[in-house]
């Protein structure tokens, strides 16, 4: 390289305090260089620090975290050796920052327009009515509709993918030298995704800026960065150009998340006998809401007459985007929102559309099972009373024969049994993941509906949990149903797809006929909206506008 | 700015409820009174009453009606401004209250004055440059002042400014007010115990309210904007914690109903509390009934007031 | 972003307490006054150099002795043994109408989050219109109709106080209603009961303790203002509020028989407070 890189970092350490008090270091000596005009995307999975470190080329370091060792340079600046007011003077100016929620950072009580030029006020760059004709010129640049009057508005008038590219015109105002993307696009829909990237990197190329883009998603870096940092638990694995990580990995970590993205192609138990099945579940004119209830349907309604079969021992796919309706057909299904029409039945029985006045014997038979391990999991009960409780609940299982059970079911998830002891919060994702589906799994029953269950995971941890899935399947003869919004997801698992589009059925057809035979406009731009592990997908992309214009969000 | 329906429909809703929360509560204070054990006519004819005297004096007074009408019949009354006469000194109770009531409202009106603007900078302050001195001593003193009952502030304050530094009289009752200076001294003791007892909660809770607004993503991204922390506070904070803000002040001040009925008896200061605590030692239905009721109304339209605050500060109601 | 999950999780036994519940210093000095005083309510009696009722002084307001440690009242009483005495009335009524305030609004506030609908709409309006009347006024006109004795006094508080906590319970509990946890078990068909005292109650009782900690505080100030206005704790017993207003004609003396019991009430107080505050967060704002 002949030209002197634009940042360079030198074995930067990050310290943080845990809620216990200790301290421990998150980021351990990292080293990295960003040459002018270069875009560097540092990928990790959640826990990796590449959030940490990218704020750190900023001299900020969240609550908790302080930056104990190494050397940051940015232009001819020392960011690390610089005062807090120093650093202040660098930050719009010399770095500006792109927020993974655009909707959380904008001040919901001031206008658009004054939060974009904001920058040029505090640094006393340019004169407002300049500010403003540059903000204007940048809202074009990013393709934002109606640029000369979307200023006036509040950040809650705008659409969250608007909000996102307005995000970044407020970066680019100051006409910084290197702009840090936070996760910019994690939060948005697929549909919407691509203009928002579309936008980013056209405007990146314009300019000629450096950037740092931040993501855990490989096949979204791929399209806007020359060079890719693989980071894990705070260290670098694998630096080199996009193309070369890509294709030629050298770490065995990175070829442990390019392989997280092969997909697995589903091969349907017993395929090949075509005896009539009977469907487990079976779903008539579903149609649920929520809301006060007006001659006898609610004020809001969600799903709206909903059809399908589940056949035993195959997988459904119910993949949508936000707002979809899609919990809401597992919880209507479950009986946690009773539907107001239509009929559920379970291995041909009708069940009763509210869930006390279902049979326990009904309700063991269907365990539903929650995206946030998190939140699904009681944090003041340990694993083995969590997984305990439906044994004693549903077949009355106690003392010594209880926690058996709950060692094998333990050991059918792949947990250790000595793990019963801890509280949900010492388990990483995954494990609560597992333990999640063991609390299902001691019910012992038929149907599962899976929402969204690996959505919240790192893709290598969710992998994992998919071949569970399909282990449990093979072993149990248990039929899933999985709601995600993620069709590669459901491509790994499913036998068949529903695609649901403001709480309708667009589209049901096996998987494998998916992406040739999908016929409804909405199915056909949602698969080609999903990104590839190819730098020139974006490029050689074409959607027709007037379908994106139709469905897609933005 | 302009809301929508929604804010008005809840706005609205809120009027309604505290209108039946002041019926429930004018209930309470009516029955609560009328638990009195024995008979209220017994009681004002005194033990040697022939049981005659009594049933007359039930039959003047309307006790023998059922109480639900004695109830609407009171409430009536309050209504049209006849609170009654008061059982003691046979007067009407509204001349007793009313230069009474000016006076308490002119102590509530002066701590007003004096708190809200000193609380608010202090709150404000306190936040802004959070975990250093200024902060810290203000903390321990707000704590110290909401940990402590209403007549210890009181008697401190007289300890400090009229015991030791003999500055201030102890009493506000009988003291000349004929020039200003006078008037200052005379009003200066329960001013400044009052103050103190209804700053400290508004200080922590304008803290509170700020700190809250502080620790948002948008606040975040004012600093990665090269903001610097008086800016991130009063431009992008601040402006959100309006709402927060003014219905602690208006929460803080609903203090003052508690904080009045100690600070007057202390101080011998002649306003409606002062009345009620005699009212109440004599036993004077009627005048404790009204009293308490002036009390319940000024503290439900204050914490009314806060959260019809709350409710049309709420951005996202906005239009 | 979360710290690296692998480094924050040492190996360690999974005991709630070991999961850092750490106080700080003004936490424990707090905890140790608190303590102090609840052993003085139990023991007091027993301790006290004098017996409280008799006049042993031949002065009144008497100064700091040797025989008198803390002076004596108008009468000539020991204000020692008088404290002593009175934090058995201080801090038992206010323990006893703090137990009962939020033990009936936190079953009330659960059921309510629970149940919903109907019970939960009714009983919320009618608590609010509860909590609309300031809390002396209440402690004032109840004590003026009924008299005062220490059963009414620990009812009346508790009354004041109950709809406080019914409404910070109910908040919470509704909180917690709505995670996926408290769903999978109704979904796998559990009664209300377990839903309330085995899904809801471990996860609310952090912070419903602390609250408990700062209504005593509350109490303990209303309690000491009815006594200071002469409507709490009656002659010839005394609390705290009730030994201010016996000496205050002291005041303007600077006696200490009217210092050293608002020293008391204030240390009590003040100690509640600085134990609460310092509570890891953990314990205090679950609501979060």
């Amino acid at each position: 390289m002949t030209e002197s890189p634009l940042v360079s970092v030198r074995d930067l350490r990050i310290g943080a305090v845990t809620d216990a008090g200790r301290k421990v270091e998150i980021i351990r000596g990292v080293s990295f260089d960003i040459a002018p005009g270069e875009i560097l995307a540092l990928i990790g999975e959640s826990g990796s620090g590449k959030t940490t470190i990218a704020l750190s080329l900023m001299g900020h370091a969240r609550s908790g975290c302080s930056i104990d060792g190494g050397n940051i340079r940015v232009g001819t600046h020392d960011v690390t050796a610089m005062s807090e007011a120093g650093r202040a003077g660098l930050r719009g100016t010399e770095v500006s920052y792109v927020p993974q929620s655009a909707a959380a950072a904008f001040n919901p009580s001031k206008r658009i327009m004054d939060q974009v030029i904001e920058i040029t006020a505090i640094h006393k760059l340019m004169p407002r009515t300049e500010a403003e004709s540059r903000a204007r010129t940048l809202f074009r640049a990013l393709a934002l509709p109606d640029p000369d009057h979307i200023g006036q508005r509040y950040p809650h008038q705008v659409s969250g993918g608007q909000l996102q590219r307005l995000s970044a015109a407020m970066a680019l105002i100051g006409d910084p030298r290197l702009v840090i993307f936070d996760e910019p696009t994690t939060a948005l829909d697929v549909t919407t995704q691509i203009e928002v990237l579309r936008a980013f990197r056209s405007v990146m190329e314009k300019t000629g800026m450096s950037g740092v883009y931040v993501s855990h998603d490989l096949a979204v870096v791929a399209q806007i960065a020359d060079r890719i940092v693989v980071l894990k638990e705070g260290e670098i694995q694998e630096v080199g150009t996009t193309k070369q990580i890509l294709n030629a990995p050298a770490h065995p970590y990175t070829r442990e998340l390019l392989a997280a993205f092969e997909p697995v192609p589903h091969v349907p138990a017993g395929i090949g006998e075509e005896v009539e099945r009977k469907p487990i579940l079976e779903v008539r004119g579903l149609s649920a809401g929520y809301g006060a209830i007006r001659n006898g349907e609610p004020v809001a309604k969600v799903l709206k007459n909903v059809n399908f079969r589940l056949e035993r021992g195959r997988n459904l796919g119910v993949i949508g985007e936000s707002g979809s309706g899609k919990s809401t057909l597992a919880r209507a299904i479950a009986g946690i929102l009773p539907a107001y029409r239509g009929s559920v039945h379970l291995d041909d029985r009708k069940l009763e559309p509210a869930l006390h006045a279902r049979s326990k014997e009904d309700l063991r038979r269907a365990q539903i099972v929650f995206q946030l391990a998190d939140t699904a999991l009681n944090p003041a009960h340990s694993v083995g009373a969590i997984i305990a409780r439906p044994l004693t609940f549903y077949h009355g299982l106690r003392g010594a024969k209880c926690d058996a059970r709950v060692a094998e079911l333990l050991d059918m998830v792949h947990l250790p049994a000595a793990l019963r002891h801890r509280l949900p919060s010492e388990l990483s994702g995954g494990q609560k993941q597992r333990v999640n589906l063991a609390r299902a799994l001691a019910a012992e029953p038929e149907l599962i509906l899976c929402d969204e269950i690996t959505s919240a995971l790192d893709t290598v941890v969710a992998a994992a949990i998919l071949e569970l899935l399909k282990e449990l399947q093979r072993e149990l003869g248990l039929s899933y149903m999985f709601i995600s919004h993620d069709l590669s997801t459901v491509e790994a698992i499913c036998d068949d797809v529903l695609v649901m589009y403001k709480g309708e059925v667009v589209e049901a057809l096996p998987v494998a006929r998916m992406s040739a035979e999908a016929a409804h406009p909405y199915s056909r731009l949602l698969i080609s909206s999903v990104p590839q592990l190819d730098t020139g997908w974006l490029s050689g992309l074409e959607q027709d506008p007037e379908l994106v214009a139709a469905f897609a969000h933005r | 700015m302009l809301r929508s329906k929604t804010t008005w429909l809840l706005v609205g809703k809120r009027l309604g409820i505290a209108l039946i929360t002041l019926v429930i509560v004018s209930f309470a204070v009516f029955f609560a009174t009328g638990l009195l054990p024995g008979d209220v006519a017994e009681i004002m004819l005194g033990q040697a009453a022939t049981p005659e005297a009594v049933a007359g004096l039930r039959e003047a007074m309307g006790l023998d009606r059922p109480a639900l009408l004695r109830f609407l019949g009171w409430l009536g009354g309050l209504l049209t401004g006849d609170l009654g006469t008061s059982y003691v000194n046979k007067v009407e109770i509204a001349d007793l209250i009313a230069g009474r009531l000016a006076n308490s409202l002119r102590l509530a009106g002066i701590v007003t004055v004096i708190c809200v603007p000193l609380a608010l900078s202090l709150g404000i302050a306190a936040a802004m440059w959070r975990g250093t001195l200024l902060d810290r001593m203000v903390s321990v003193l707000t704590i110290s002042v909401i940990s402590v009952p209403e007549f210890m502030v009181a008697t401190l304050a007289v300890l400090i400014f009229a015991v030791w530094l003999d500055w201030l009289p102890a009493l506000s009752y009988g003291v000349n007010v004929d020039s200003i200076g006078a008037m200052l001294r005379a009003y200066a003791m329960p001013v400044i115990s009052l103050s103190f007892v209804v700053s400290a909660q508004m200080i922590r809770m304008t803290r509170a309210a700020v700190i809250e607004t502080i620790n948002t993503p948008y606040v975040e991204m004012a600093l990665l904007k090269g903001a610097s922390r008086p800016r991130m506070v009063l431009i992008h904070a601040l402006p959100n914690a309006l709402g927060p803000i003014a219905n602690a002040v208006a929460l803080s001040l609903s203090y003052l109903v508690g904080g009045v009925i100690i600070v007057e008896t202390v101080f011998n200061y002649p306003g409606v509390a002062k009345l009620m605590v005699d009212a109440v030692s004599t036993r004077d239905l009627p005048l404790i009934q009204s009293c308490a009721m002036i009390f319940c109304i000024s503290y439900l339209s204050l914490t009314t007031l806060a959260d019809m605050i709350a409710i049309l500060s709420n951005p996202r109601l906005r239009n | 972003m979360s710290i690296s999950s692998k480094t924050s999780r040492p190996l360690r036994l999974p005991t709630p307490r070991r999961m850092g519940y750490a106080f700080s210093w003004t936490g424990r000095i707090g905890l140790a006054v608190i303590l102090f005083w609840a052993v003085i309510a139990v023991i007091g009696q027993w301790i006290a150099p004098y017996p409280p009722g008799d006049l042993v002084g031949f002065d009144y307001f008497g100064p700091i002795s040797p025989e008198f440690w803390m002076g004596t009242d108008y009468l000539g009483r020991d204000i020692l043994s008088r404290i002593l005495m009175g934090a058995r009335y201080t801090v038992g009524i206010a323990l006893a109408a703090v137990t009962l305030a939020v033990a009936i609004g936190v079953i009330l506030g659960m059921v309510a989050a629970v149940i919903g609908g109907w019970f939960d709409t009714l009983l919320s309006r009618l608590l609010d219109a509860f909590n609309g009347i300031p809390s002396l006024l209440f402690g004032l006109v109840v004590v003026a109709a009924v008299g005062s004795s220490i059963p009414v006094l620990i009812l009346t508080l508790t009354a004041i106080y109950m709809p406080g906590s019914y409404r910070f319970a109910r908040a919470l509990a509704v909180n917690i209603n709505t995670m996926d946890f408290v769903t999978v078990a109704r979904a796998r068909g559990e009664g209300t009961i377990y839903l309330i005292t085995r899904e809801i109650f471990p996860n609310i009782l952090g912070p419903v303790l602390a609250d408990l900690g700062l209504r005593f505080v509350f109490i303990v100030l209303v309690l000491s203002g009815l006594s200071f206005l002469g409507l709490g704790v009656q002659p010839p017993n005394a609390d705290w509020g009730a030994l201010v207003r016996e000496n205050i004609e002291g005041l303007s003396l600077g006696a200490p028989a009217v210092i050293f019991p608002s020293i008391a009430i204030a240390s009590l107080t003040i100690s509640v407070n600085m134990f609460i505050d310092n509570l890891p967060t953990k314990i205090r704002d679950r609501s979060d």
